[in-house]
């Protein structure tokens, strides 16, 4: 396995991103996240064939997607990958079109956490009810009890 | 499977939406598929969830990190062990906390017994869904009870049982706890050669089950499909082999896997890994070691987990729970309380094919096959 210094020098010769190593994660511009992902799946370095996790996440200046690429061929990874969005209308594309797992995942990450993925066959709310409003994820929810001190817990 | 609307030019005929759920006993709590019947024959399905959802990545974000421990139990409510497992392991990546030999030996026992109570279980709800009404539960929980009574003796609790904690478990076991679990592992080959006996080669059963809802190989890799979903479709992935994790490397156990991907063959891995399970168990009651029960970090942490802050970061910790993987992602912003909180729950993600496998069958068909993926609602909706 690659380190992930390694993969970064990789995928930014073969498909021409700017990359920045965050951790053990890989930083990659959202226009060019589905690239780099065929890339990774289709190479027979990687054989990343199975995406394990799709994470939204919201960070005050934006909205952060994580995934987590495993390759059950080869019986490695992980290689992590991230994209970021604007907050207001947060748009990545989707990578079902690669990988079916990111279907459920990826409505999950539009429910709560409100990030549109672009290409998704069917982005409806998966949790949630139709005709709810808000992303409760997001870090300026209020939820209806929000009087109560959570320190209490 | 192909399929086209049959067409008589005499007579119209016209497609019937059917709503499966939410209170239906066979769909295993609150789950609903909206299903379009053309005849009986199912031509679309979509499955609707979230009756469970109370946002337990919200909930877990806003207490101390073990505060979350008690509720992953609530998750898979079935598999409360294997869940504070995972978790466990994400937290003890993110801060870099060491466990004891020992606890090490004492989670690989709870999880392979967790395994067993959910296999077993499993296998007497499908039975279930079959129509065997109730007779192959009660065979199953009369097993299970027993397994319970151990979790009891140790965590205090039969179903929640929040045991573990970051760099060890709760408590140490009990003395009569190891000779009970080698009675339980002597005993249990012969009720699962009873429970074979009767169903294995049980001509209703191979004739329900078999082809129905085939799982393809490549699709199930693609889908993200894991645990005894995947290897029944002929795919050796076990994240007990492949990670390393914890000390599983030290034991000998194999990795059963299925030829069709059917519902057959997700039943009969099922009693395959349990075989395999109970090696591992052997293996483990033989060898455990004495010693502590969890590192003094994490016994500092577990008596004051407000002052527990690890440094900032990330960490992805995931386990070969019975259900599939389970990964915990956690995020670390240096306070007290975890700033992203994700459950990768393979209940939840093993549905996206069950549309998949449901065209083309009737909707007893269906109810089968839900049977054989097997979700708990409490982890698909979290």
């Amino acid at each position: 396995m690659k380190t992930t210094e390694e993969i970064k020098t990789d995928l930014e010769s073969k498909t021409g991103t700017s990359i920045t190593v965050q951790g053990e994660a890989l930083m990659v511009p959202k226009e060019k996240l589905f690239d780099v992902a065929k890339y990774l799946k289709d190479t027979p370095d990687y054989q990343m064939d199975y995406l394990s996790s799709v994470t939204g996440t919201d960070y005050k200046d934006g909205l952060e997607v994580t995934y987590h690429l495993y390759s059950i061929a080869k019986k490695e990874g992980p290689v992590v990958l991230k994209t970021k969005t604007d907050r207001e209308k947060g748009v990545v594309p989707s990578l079902t079109p690669l990988w079916r797992g990111a279907e459920f995942q990826e409505r999950e990450a539009y429910d709560l956490v409100g990030i549109h993925f672009e290409g998704h066959p069917d982005l409806r709310r998966i949790l949630m009810w139709d005709g709810f409003e808000h992303y409760p994820l997001r870090k300026d929810y209020t939820q209806e009890d929000q009087d109560r001190n959570p320190e209490q817990f | 499977m192909e399929h086209t609307l049959i067409s008589k030019p005499d007579f119209d005929t016209q497609t019937l939406e059917v709503s499966l759920g939410p209170q239906h006993p066979s769909t295993h709590g609150v789950f609903r598929m909206n299903v379009v019947l053309d005849g009986e024959t199912i031509v679309k399905l979509k499955p609707v969830m979230g009756y469970l959802h109370r946002n337990h990545e919200k909930l877990a974000e806003n207490m101390s990190y073990l505060g979350s421990m008690p509720y992953t139990d609530r998750l898979d409510y079935i598999c409360s062990m294997t869940n504070n497992f995972a978790y466990a392991l994400a937290v003890e990546k993110l801060a870099g906390i060491e466990v004891p030999e020992r606890a090490q030996y004492i989670r690989i026992i709870m999880a392979e017994l967790t395994r067993l109570v959910n296999h077993t279980l499993l296998i007497g709800f499908l039975l279930n869904d079959l129509g065997a009404f109730f007779t192959p539960v009660l065979y199953a929980f009369r097993e299970r009870e027993k397994i319970l009574d151990l979790f009891e003796e140790v965590a205090g609790s039969r179903m929640m049982c929040n045991y573990f904690r970051f760099g060890g478990v709760k408590a140490d076991l009990t003395p009569d706890f190891l000779p009970r679990v080698k009675e339980l592992i002597q005993n249990y080959p012969r009720f699962l050669d009873e429970f074979e006996a009767l169903l294995s080669e049980n001509e209703i059963l191979m004739a329900r089950t078999q082809k129905v809802g085939v799982l393809p190989k490549e699709l199930a890799v693609s889908a993200s499909i894991t645990g005894p979903m995947l290897r029944a479709s002929g795919v050796p992935y076990d994240i007990r082999k492949v990670d390393h994790y914890s000390l599983y490397d030290r034991f000998k156990f194999r990795v059963p896997i299925g030829e069709h991907g059917d519902v057959y063959d997700r039943y009969y891995i099922r009693v395959l890994e349990m075989r395999e399970s109970i090696k591992i168990l052997d293996q483990a009651v033989k060898e455990i070691p004495s010693g502590d029960v969890i590192s003094k970090v994490g016994a500092g942490f577990a008596k004051a987990p407000r002052n527990f802050k690890p440094k900032a970061g990330e960490a992805y910790g995931r386990i070969e729970a019975p259900k599939g993987e389970l990964g915990f992602f956690v995020v670390s912003d240096g306070t007290n309380k975890p700033y992203r909180y994700h459950v990768r729950a393979p209940s939840f993600i093993n549905l996206t094919i069950l549309e998949d496998m449901c065209l083309g069958h009737k909707v007893p068909d269906a109810i089968i096959i839900l049977g054989s993926i097997d979700i708990v609602l409490g982890e698909v909706d979290r």
